[in-house]
């Protein structure tokens, strides 16, 4: 390219950075009422500043390290120079004229007294550094292909895009950095290293970076573009510095402390140390200092021009703070969770909103967010007057603030916001016409958003009703727990209340819970009965009756007001007083969880039969109305619609609590009580076990035991005794199973599903098990042993962690020790685990937040992209579907 | 007695990845093919998914870049399940 033409296009460039940052010079005086110009942004481009650019957009070059004088004024030619922005107010700008915030500040220079290597650019040098001739700073491509390798780039870049292309350059440089001779000038190429972080060596000898520069230097503009770098946008020489533009002081001002002391920011004081460094190192090569001290110093001043951009380099100690904390510089400004991206302009703040402890209330709707007075006072909602809503409201701006309901705040029409207190509220409501607007206080049935963090699904927020409540924490139904994965343990969570029309009917069309009963992955009724209300639904469908009186106070406690349904007798059964919620027409049936799904038609007396909204046969458990498997829910809401399969849901949920709240519910020790005639089978079985090991341990020494294929004699016996072990364990759970009471509440509780399993009633009453760390008997502790107490090489199910106890009759002291080294182990293993896989959906979230599938079924990213032709290769909306499929079966029988 | 020499071609025993059991079926489709595709999903080839020109499962089609591959493969979900892929070099 003409020389005449980079010239042309440096000017033009510069012209444009100089309007960017000065844009206001060209009418200084008319700053208050400047006009907006409105225009497109064309194209950008990013590059790398020339040392050119870097002198021309600078206001001021920096000389001396001291920042202010005796009289506390900033000096000339200092860090503080006012040529770079004003931080003070009062003051107008030297350069562009105006005042504090509104000069964005002016970039300074300093001169480097000998070049310094960039180290974000480091390893571009090196790749550069290796693919050109050490000699004649050619490309190490043959100039008959150089051609060929431009079109081919080219092509590629618009058959699929720059990401592309990008990636065959890599390609390129990867083949080339191996080349030892150059095609051009027949040169020997030399082993080029780098010496992390910025020191590069060629065959031992060290390169400093004049050395460098002067390399890249030579590389022709043409060769330069096969590397992605375009000239007149970027010169490979410019990635090592001989100028270092000095940001404005307005990034970085400094603090006046209370006694008046002025407390500079990080980057002004590395920057001091740079000034200072470059002065030093200035002054002993004009006085022709030995090279020994000259170099020393250039390695300092690199040390400080690398931390000034980053201060986190691996094998650089950070500089730091007199307190010895280290300086927070350009990288650590932009970078990770705290940085300018993540913190600044991708995290956001917001007004309206609450946050407290949250606790449970069934009472409530599912719908429905219970918010404490206290919050209800603070959060508003405004209000536009009309001439119909006029007195509707005044009534509020009567309250005033502290009354509830009351208000905060009147806006009048030209947008000015007026606070009311006790004293201006006859003011307000004077004023107060058609047009005004009035923020009042928080209502029942106000729209809000609520919110549990992580939010990793969209059910993480949903729609709620207000419902003002006395107490200090957010209410939920804890119904509602699952979608935001929320427990009481001192769980909180967010309250946002939408303030404009548009906003709470978005909202409410997609965003309330109702509209999010069916999980979209895998397309079953994701809130439903948990813990309690599942109990209560069993027993009370198992086998209650009750008097009919008992029956209309159990449902109408519950929120039904009509009682038709309920069959005219003096004697009710559960499955009659069930039956009440369900619509007249509704059929179902299915498996419930005691069922025998072996069978091809189940014939137990639990399996669910619901004909005519009426209970046949079978029992209310986990398997109907739990979450995550609720089919009977799922047909519920496929038949009759969200509102009623919600409405429904409450009142379920509500009847197992309220029957339980009845009868009593209580787990207790005696549970878990056996027959005599247990224990001994129980003790039976284990005694057997440990015979069996015995014999296998003395089959294993006679070296008389058969070798399984693959695995050694030793891993054989392992393998033996954990099956033994098993089979003790499984066995004693069978007789627990057996001997069990049915009706004790924690036998009622394993059954229906609401809590607890077979397997921890057995750890309870009769055999904990073994314990097992990595699949493997416990082998840990001593050499030989696991604990000191125990013979050396003693395979003994004892020995290796198998708790032949009950947690009821309590475990040996070695036992105990066992039992909390696996505890322990899982206790780490999910510390350690959560926050990767939270960090790996994270990366799999942003990975796929811009696919979409599109209108012709095909799954697509940001760029029209095909990931899938098919959406799911089945085209099937899973959150319309039950379980991930469609029941063709039903549809047919329906049409 | 010594058992006889048998010369087999390297060519013949060599393993085959697409002759494998849990390889989907890899075919070519033809020009007029490739276009109803393209002109169903209204794409070019720049918005296809691709398949490097050296995969194994593409070592008896003889595809050229450009080439469109039809992928038929098993589905958990849908039974049998169509994927088109376009040949590059890159
Ligand atoms: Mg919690
Ligand atoms: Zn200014
Ligand atoms: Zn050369
Ligand atoms: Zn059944």
């Amino acid at each position: 390219m003409a020389d005449e033409e980079t010239k042309q296009i440096e000017e033009q460039e510069l012209d444009a950075v100089k309007q960017a940052i000065e844009g206001k010079e060209a009418k200084p005086e008319r700053i208050e009422e400047e006009q907006h110009i409105y225009k497109q942004v064309k194209s950008i481009v990013f590059s790398v500043l020339s040392p050119k650019m870097i002198k021309k957009m600078a206001s001021a070059k920096i000389v001396t390290p001291e920042l202010y004088d005796k009289e506390g004024y900033p000096v000339d030619g200092g860090l503080m120079d006012i040529r770079l922005g004003v931080i003070d107010p009062g003051l107008r700008c030297k350069i562009c004229g105006s005042k504090l915030k509104e000069c964005i500040g002016h970039f300074g220079y300093i001169e480097l007294a000998r070049a310094i290597i960039h180290i974000k650019f480091v390893n571009i040098i090196m790749t550069i550094l290796k693919c050109t001739c050490r000699e004649c700073g050619r490309i190490l491509i043959p100039d008959n292909k150089i051609p060929k390798t431009r079109e081919l780039l080219d092509q590629i870049e618009k058959e699929s895009g720059i990401e592309d292309r990008r990636q065959k350059v890599k390609e390129i440089i990867t083949s080339l950095k191996t080349a030892n001779k150059c095609p051009n000038c027949k040169a020997k190429q030399r082993k080029l290293s780098l010496e992390k972080p910025t020191t590069f060596i060629e065959d031992d000898k060290r390169l400093s970076p004049i050395e460098v520069r002067a390399r890249l230097e030579k590389i022709p503009d043409n060769d330069c573009e096969i590397f992605g770098l375009k000239v007149p946008f970027v010169r490979p020489e410019w990635m090592v510095l001989t100028v270092l533009p000095i940001p404005p002081v307005t990034m970085r001002p400094s603090i006046t402390l209370e006694s008046g002391e002025r407390s500079e920011d990080d980057l002004t004081h590395k920057m001091g140390d740079i000034v200072r460094i470059n002065q030093r190192l200035f002054e002993n090569i004009n006085a022709g200092a030995p090279e020994i001290i000259v170099e020393d110093l250039w390695d300092l001043l690199q040390y400080h021009v690398t931390t000034f951009f980053d201060n986190n380099i691996a094998q650089l100690p950070p500089a730091r703070h007199r307190s010895g904390q280290p300086l927070k510089t350009l990288t650590e400004r932009i970078k990770s969770k705290e940085g300018r991206i993540r913190h600044n302009l991708a995290g956001k703040r917001t007004n309206f909103s609450a946050r407290t402890v949250i606790s449970p209330d069934p009472m409530l709707e599912l719908f429905e967010v219970g918010v404490p007075f206290t919050i209800a006072n603070k959060l508003t909602v405004p209000e536009k007057v009309n001439e119909w809503n006029t007195q509707y409201l005044k009534k509020f701006v009567e309250n005033g603030p502290e009354k509830y309901p009351g208000a905060n705040y009147i806006i009048r029409p030209d947008g000015k916001k007026k606070k009311i207190t006790e004293e201006t509220k006859e003011a307000s409501l004077e004023e107060l016409q058609p047009g005004y607007v009035v923020e009042r206080h928080l209502m029942d049935g106000d729209v809000a958003i609520f919110n549990r963090q992580p939010s990793l699904h969209r059910m993480s927020m949903m729609c709620h009703r207000v419902k003002v409540l006395p107490g200090k924490t957010l209410r939920l139904n804890p119904a509602v727990c699952t979608p935001y994965n929320a427990d009481f343990d001192g769980d909180e969570m967010n309250l946002h209340i939408p303030q404009t029309e548009e906003a709470r009917a978005e909202a409410e069309i997609l965003m309330e819970v109702q509209t999010q009963l069916i999980s979209l992955r895998y397309g079953l009724s994701i809130i439903g009965c948990t813990q309690d209300a599942i109990s209560g639904n069993y027993m009370l469908t198992k086998d209650a009756e009750m008097k009919r009186e008992d029956a209309i106070d159990l449902l109408s406690a519950v929120g039904l007001t009509e009682f038709s349904k309920l069959p005219r007798k003096s004697v009710i059964s559960g499955k009659e007083v069930f039956s009440a919620l369900l619509p007249e027409d509704f059929e179902f049936e299915g498996h419930s969880r005691s069922c025998d799904r072996s069978k091809d038609k189940c014939d137990k007396e639990t399996h669910v039969v619901i004909k005519g909204g009426k209970i046949i046969s079978g029992v209310m458990d986990r398997n109907s109305l739990g979450e995550e498997s609720g089919l009977m829910l799922r047909n519920i809401h496929q038949k009759y619609g969200k509102d009623t399969s919600i409405d429904m849901l409450g009142k379920i949920f509500r009847l197992g609590i309220e029957y339980l709240l009845r009868v009593g519910f209580t787990s207790a020790l005696a549970d878990t009580d056996m027959p005599e005639s247990a224990k001994a089978k129980i003790r039976d079985d284990l005694d057997i076990a440990r015979k069996e090991v015995d014999s296998l341990i003395a089959q294993f020494r006679e070296g008389k035991l058969e070798t399984f294929p693959g695995k050694t004699t030793q891993e054989t016996l392992e393998l033996r005794i954990l099956e033994v072990l098993n089979k003790a364990r499984n066995e004693t759970g069978k007789t627990v199973a057996q001997f069990a009471d049915k009706r004790t509440h924690t036998m009622i509780m394993a059954e229906s599903g609401a809590r607890g399993n077979l397997l921890n009633l057995a750890q309870m009453a009769a055999c904990v098990g073994q314990q097992a760390m990595r699949g493997k008997r416990i082998d840990k502790g001593f050499e030989g042993r696991t604990l000191s107490h125990f013979k050396k090489d003693d395979f003994g199910s004892e020995a290796h962690g198998f708790i032949a106890n009950g947690f009821k009759t309590g475990l040996t002291p070695a036992e105990f020790f066992f039992g909390s080294m696996t505890g322990r182990d899982s206790l780490m293993d999910t510390a350690l685990r959560t926050p990767k896989s939270g960090y790996l959906y994270r990366r799999l979230a942003n990975a796929m937040q811009d696919l979409k599938v599109e209108y012709d079924h095909t799954v697509r990213d940001a760029s029209s992209k095909i990931i899938q032709f098919q959406y799911g290769e089945d085209s099937i909306d899973v959150s319309k579907s039950e379980n991930g499929a469609i029941n063709v079966k039903r549809i047919i029988n329906t049409t | 007695m010594l058992g006889e020499v048998i010369i087999q071609k390297m060519k013949k025993i060599k393993f085959k990845v697409d002759k494998h059991i849990l390889t989907p079926k890899h075919s070519k489709l033809s020009e007029k093919e490739k276009a109803q595709l393209f002109e169903k999903y209204h794409v070019t080839s720049k918005e296809m998914p691709k398949i490097l020109r050296t995969d194994a499962s593409l070592r008896e089609l003889d595809a050229k870049p450009g080439d469109t591959i039809k992928i038929t493969r098993k589905s958990p979900t849908a039974g049998e399940s169509l994927f088109y892929r376009v040949v590059t070099d890159v």
